[in-house]
């Protein structure tokens, strides 16, 4: 076991389809920024800077070689972590590794991506040349893959898919980062937008925005000196399954990954009924279906049963689990950064700086990240550090 | 000097050739494509799947596969999907249709496309089986696509 660790600060773009205000670098000064003004540091105090970041997608190699010192990497030990969605949870894990070894006692995490500098195309363009890039259509189509397998296994209805997307925009209202607030969004309007992928609409899936997101990890000495409540990192596991589309029977019921994550974490916690323990949840939904499957394979309900929690109102703002108050990735989705906004939102909702979107008296929260088909990570943070 | 709020833009495109490896195994199953329009996975020793496309290796013993199986050319249907929007790296024009078929004698299935069929017909389940192409270059569009029995 590592030493404990949690996270005193946080900070974000406001996130939006074009910041042409600022360069890819600069965005990630932004958030570099705000996350030092929240955690009221200075860059100089940071040991240690880990990026992330989705490959290729905006057209330029080495991201952490461009965009570095916007996360203050200047003369600081740094890398960054790139392992597709899964990215901001995998760079927000490595930055808490960190803390945790006892080498670094000050660690900010940066997730960043701007999306319209290249749109998905060259990183979707690059995949597997032997078996993938002839044959398949990148991430929709994968997705559209296994939500109509999903479906068909599970009998989720388009009405609940729909649901989840107007929760999400609602919520985002609340939010002063969010992309798409979309107040008066209706399920009718979302079952009418254009069909992208049988059976996924448009406004089912995410969208693509340019934004970056910073954490600060302090060891215990810090973080009990310099934050009122810091969110306290509890457990932290990542997972992979295979990347080849036809070797996942049924992925997105099964999602293997994020099942094996959820176990080890929630054994380490000590959390028998997620549902019930949890305060809040920020889940990585690349789309409305993705987040029932994932109600499924986190433990919230029984396989089958994701459906109902959405009906039910079980994961509304008021309902016993609030899920994503932020709105989640199907609301804003700069990629390399959508997984630390989770970790991030699931900070902000233990040191009560959720402004409109908090939850009152969290406790215990819970982040995801989920990548490149069959990835998953888990996140815990309780205001408790044991 | 006053600010009049002009962002610039610049445009890029990247033009630039790769040569990707395939391996030893996977050479063998294009060659058997092009060569015999036969279908090839391997054996795993430990868990004993039958992986197609062959592979080397199995990801999850983590050892050398051994014996080559032919497998299909027929198969079944797990998933599809009918993608309408358009992409520049989309292999074919919209609605392009593909699945993820498990093959007669496999443990593991292949992604390819669905061909010559109405789409509305598509069916979770449905037989399928694989559309040699006339032309074969030892590549995965040695299969032209697979359609319904
Ligand atoms: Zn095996």
């Amino acid at each position: 076991m590592g030493k404990k660790v949690a996270i005193i600060g946080t900070g974000q773009t406001n996130h939006c389809s074009s910041r042409e205000d600022l360069n890819e670098m600069e965005l990630v000064y932004e958030a570099a920024s705000a996350a030092l003004r929240d955690a009221e540091m200075t860059i100089a105090e940071i040991d240690a800077v880990v990026l992330a970041n989705m490959e290729l997608f905006e057209g330029r190699a080495l991201h952490d070689m461009w965009c570095g010192e916007g996360g203050g990497a200047f003369m600081k030990h740094s890398f960054k972590i790139s392992t597709g969605g899964t990215s901001g949870t995998s760079g927000a894990i490595s930055g808490y590794y960190h803390a945790a070894s006892g080498l670094f006692d000050r660690v900010m995490v940066v997730g960043f991506e701007k999306h319209s500098d290249g749109n998905t195309s060259a990183g979707m363009a690059l995949t597997d040349p032997f078996w993938d890039r002839h044959v398949a259509a990148a991430a929709i189509g994968n997705f559209a893959l296994s939500v109509s397998e999903y479906m068909a296994d599970r009998g989720v209805t388009q009405e609940q898919s729909a649901k989840v997307a107007v929760k999400a925009r609602r919520n985002a209202c609340n939010n002063p980062h969010a992309h798409l607030q979309m107040p008066d969004l209706t399920v009718k309007e979302v079952l009418e937008s254009p069909v992208l992928a049988y059976p996924v609409h448009r406004l089912e899936m995410c969208p693509q925005s340019d934004g970056a997101c910073a954490i600060i990890f302090a060891s215990e000495e810090i973080a009990k000196k310099r934050c009122p409540r810091p969110a306290w990192v509890r457990a932290a596991v990542t997972r992979h399954d295979h990347i080849y589309l036809g070797e996942v029977k049924n992925r997105l019921a099964t999602m293997r990954s994020l099942r094996e994550a959820a176990r080890v974490a929630y054994e380490t916690v000590g959390i028998r009924e997620p549902l019930k323990e949890f305060d809040v949840a920020e889940i990585y939904d690349p789309l409305t279906y993705a987040e029932i499957a994932w109600y499924e394979a986190l433990g919230f309900c029984k396989d089958g049963e994701g459906g109902r929690l959405i009906d039910d109102g079980i994961t509304q703002m008021d309902g016993e689990l609030p899920v994503n108050p932020s709105g989640g990735v199907i609301s804003t989705n700069p990629v390399g950064a959508s997984g630390t906004i989770r970790v991030a939102e699931a900070a902000l909702q233990i040191h009560g700086r959720g402004g409109k979107r908090q939850i009152p008296d969290v406790n215990l929260a819970l982040a995801t990240g989920y990548g490149v088909y069959c990835w998953s990570d888990v996140v815990i943070l309780s205001s408790r550090p044991d | 000097m006053n600010d009049n709020g002009e962002k610039m833009v610049l445009a890029g495109k990247v033009d630039l050739p790769f040569s990707y490896s395939a391996g030893k195994t996977a050479s063998r199953f294009f060659v058997e494509l092009r060569d015999h329009q036969k279908i090839v996975g391997k054996r795993c020793p430990r868990c004993q799947r039958i992986i197609v496309p062959a592979q080397l290796f199995c990801k999850e013993c983590f050892v050398e596969t051994d014996e080559w199986i032919e497998v299909g050319p027929e198969g079944t249907l797990l998933t599809f999907t009918v993608v309408y929007h358009k992409e520049n790296h989309h292999p074919r024009e919209a609605p392009l249709a593909y699945g993820i078929i498990r093959l007669d004698g496999a443990d593991t299935s292949i992604v390819h496309l669905l061909g010559e069929t109405d789409v509305a017909k598509l069916e979770h389940g449905m037989r399928v089986r694989a559309l040699f192409s006339k032309e074969r270059k030892g590549h995965i569009m040695d299969i032209n696509c697979f359609r319904p029995v």
